[in-house]
């Protein structure tokens, strides 16, 4: 593991910068544990000030410490994208697992299902429900309802994976020398499943964190928790862009950028390292 | 022909009926794990805005109200109930600006959002897939690998936050372009070329968003496309062949990474279909995302109930038109 990681460090531009975002995000994150300010308190500090060597980030309308308020705010989008990513991560594994092995009906069902699952707009339903939830939908709530709908993509991923690994020998010598079927699944396919997996969580932290912005910009998660998504909300809500006060919307702007690119880059890092070609090529071995 | 029905057009037709009835299903069950009792709310908070209702008009908004909700009968003559009204495309009163038709409000909503998105994903498409492969077919070429560093570094960002960006800089910082709306506040809708010309001016911004990032993704997915592609016999046999490269790169390349593609196109159009409301929103466009928002800030429930419906069937409609006319770019499918 150490060494894969000194690989990456070595041989990946993409992996370095992913390292040092994700870094300075896990670090402001941490923050929100030392914090001398609770986020749900308001005019702590002067209202309005512009970023300056005593307020990093400024402060809010509201009163509010901008670098304190981000640190919370940081820490529950990036905990909003866990919970999703392992919520779906078991739907997908479960679904694209059975749908691979079993194979006929069973898959053409599951895919049939699956497919459905990606073309229909998500957003629209989600608001539709997060409407008829409203001031209901805590911020875990969100989480499980987005894992609910964020596993198809991934599935079918994971089913070409174990369709491939079906038809490898030693599927073969397993089953014939009578390994039970779900312990061929867990044993001997699911480590090779597991690298996919991990790719995609990161993708669907993206999309889920995404999702949680939308959803908060238009008032209809629990807006009192901070997160980025809900300082937009805020920041919408005093006309912040108006009335000049450009650093509250700065601040998450930035924040989400350095998340976003760092998650993106790590995925796309160990997206092309999983795949034995590229990673040949890269580090020309 | 027959094998192709069967194999191809069929399967396509019932997976787009499937697609529609999860999407209902979905939409019809989800208010009734509501905690909230939504009619009785929503007809106190019409008496209390003390707008001019008369007592029949109340009456019959329950009626309708319950009807919508599925509230009326038991679940299954409710269910039925809930399909008939959709197939004769009725869709009950707007709340928010009663008793005005939700149909009447999708309906001059509907041409802004189309009028948006159908450009956004055609040029994004075309320019994202010619950048791609060009790309990893002239790797080494300075411009392209710029393009690429910020495609990967515009890929990721969300939609509302790269609409905020773009009209924070453009609208607000450097004013070149008009803050929000598809038209100036006030102007008469008509079909002259000042006012088109008007709209187009409004649409760019909330165009450029769009396109940028779906340039981003196109040309991410071609460029690992090609890349698998280029190694393949026959691209390596004709270029021994001495065939002049532009020819392989459109013919031997090109053509075949299309495919995949076309597909990912119909699968991501859900996605590429809701980052277009986020995008309206951010603008003030008059679209189907600005009125989805003013439903949810007037409390307009059979409005967002309408727009979700549309969606749905607005979304898949659109794969299956698709699905069914990339046989003419795939022979294979043709001739199976």
């Amino acid at each position: 593991m150490l060494n894969v990681l000194r690989d990456l460090l070595k041989y990946d531009g993409r992996f370095r910068v992913a390292a040092l975002f994700l870094l300075l995000t896990l670090l402001l994150a941490a923050l929100s544990w030392v914090s001398p300010q609770p986020p749900n308190k308001t005019y702590l500090v002067p209202p309005d000030v512009a970023p300056s060597l005593a307020y990093p980030f400024g402060t809010n309308s509201r009163g509010q410490d901008l670098l304190w308020w981000m640190a919370f705010a940081v820490r529950n989008s990036l905990m909003l994208g866990v919970i999703t990513a392992i919520v779906s991560r078991v739907i997908a594994i479960f679904v694209g697992m059975i749908a691979g092995y079993r194979g006929g009906t069973i898959d053409r069902l599951l895919m049939s299902l699956n497919d459905s699952f990606v073309v229909l707009p998500v957003l629209p339903i989600l608001i539709l429900l997060s409407f008829l939830l409203q001031g209901q939908l805590s911020l875990v709530a969100l989480a499980l309802l987005l894992g609910l709908f964020g596993w198809p993509w991934d599935a079918r991923l994971i089913r070409a994976q174990v369709l491939s690994l079906k038809e490898r020998s030693f599927t073969r010598t397993a089953l014939y020398s009578g390994t039970a079927p779900l312990q061929l699944t867990l044993r001997e396919h699911l480590p090779f499943v597991l690298p996919v997996v991990f790719a995609t969580t990161i993708n669907n932290m993206l999309w889920s964190i995404g999702m949680e912005v939308t959803l908060s910009v238009l008032g209809l998660a629990d807006v009192t928790v901070p997160t980025i998504g809900t300082t937009i909300f805020w920041a919408n809500q005093h006309q912040a862009l108006v009335a000049g006060i450009w650093w509250w919307l700065a601040a998450p702007i930035l924040v989400a950028v350095l998340l976003f690119l760092g998650l993106y880059l790590l995925f796309s890092s160990v997206n092309e390292f999983i795949d034995p070609r590229t990673r040949l090529r890269r580090i020309g071995a | 022909m027959r094998k192709f029905v069967l194999s191809y057009l069929i399967p396509r037709i019932g997976q787009y009926l499937l697609v529609i009835f999860l999407g209902v299903t979905l939409t019809f069950v989800i208010p009734r794990l509501s905690p909230n009792d939504p009619v009785e709310q929503q007809v106190s908070q019409l008496m209390m805005s003390g707008s001019q209702v008369s007592p029949e008009a109340i009456e019959h908004m329950r009626v309708a109200l319950t009807e919508m909700y599925g509230l009326a009968g038991s679940p299954w003559e409710q269910y039925w109930a809930f399909w008939g009204r959709l197939l004769r495309g009725d869709l009950g009163p707007s709340l928010s600006s009663f008793p005005t038709p939700v149909n009447q409000l999708l309906a001059t909503a509907m041409p802004w959002t189309f009028g948006l998105l159908i450009p956004s994903i055609v040029i994004s498409w075309v320019v994202g897939n010619i950048l791609g492969a060009i790309a990893s077919y002239y790797e080494n070429n300075r411009v392209i690998q710029v393009v690429d560093v910020v495609s990967q570094a515009v890929r990721p960002i969300p939609y509302y936050i790269m609409a905020l960006v773009l009209l924070a800089v453009f609208s607000y910082w450097i004013p070149i372009f008009p803050f929000s709306g598809a038209y100036p506040p006030g102007a008469r809708v008509e079909f002259s070329l000042s006012f088109v010309l008007t709209v187009l001016y409004h649409s760019l911004l909330p165009l450029l968003s769009l396109v940028l990032i779906g340039i981003g993704g196109w040309f991410i997915g071609m460029k690992s496309l090609t890349s698998n592609i280029i190694a393949e016999d026959y691209v390596v046999y004709a270029e021994n062949t001495g065939l002049p490269r532009r020819q392989i790169l459109t013919q031997y390349i090109m053509r075949n990474a299309m495919l995949p593609q076309i597909t990912g196109l119909a699968l991501q159009l859900g996605m590429l279909f809701s980052g277009a409301l986020i995008m309206e929103v951010v603008f003030g466009y008059p679209g189907m995302g600005t009125l989805t928002f003013q439903a949810v800030m007037a409390n307009d429930y059979t409005l967002i109930m309408g727009i979700t419906l549309l969606s749905i069937v607005g979304v898949a409609t659109t794969v299956l038109i698709l699905d069914l006319i990339y046989p003419l770019f795939d022979p294979r499918v043709r001739i199976q």
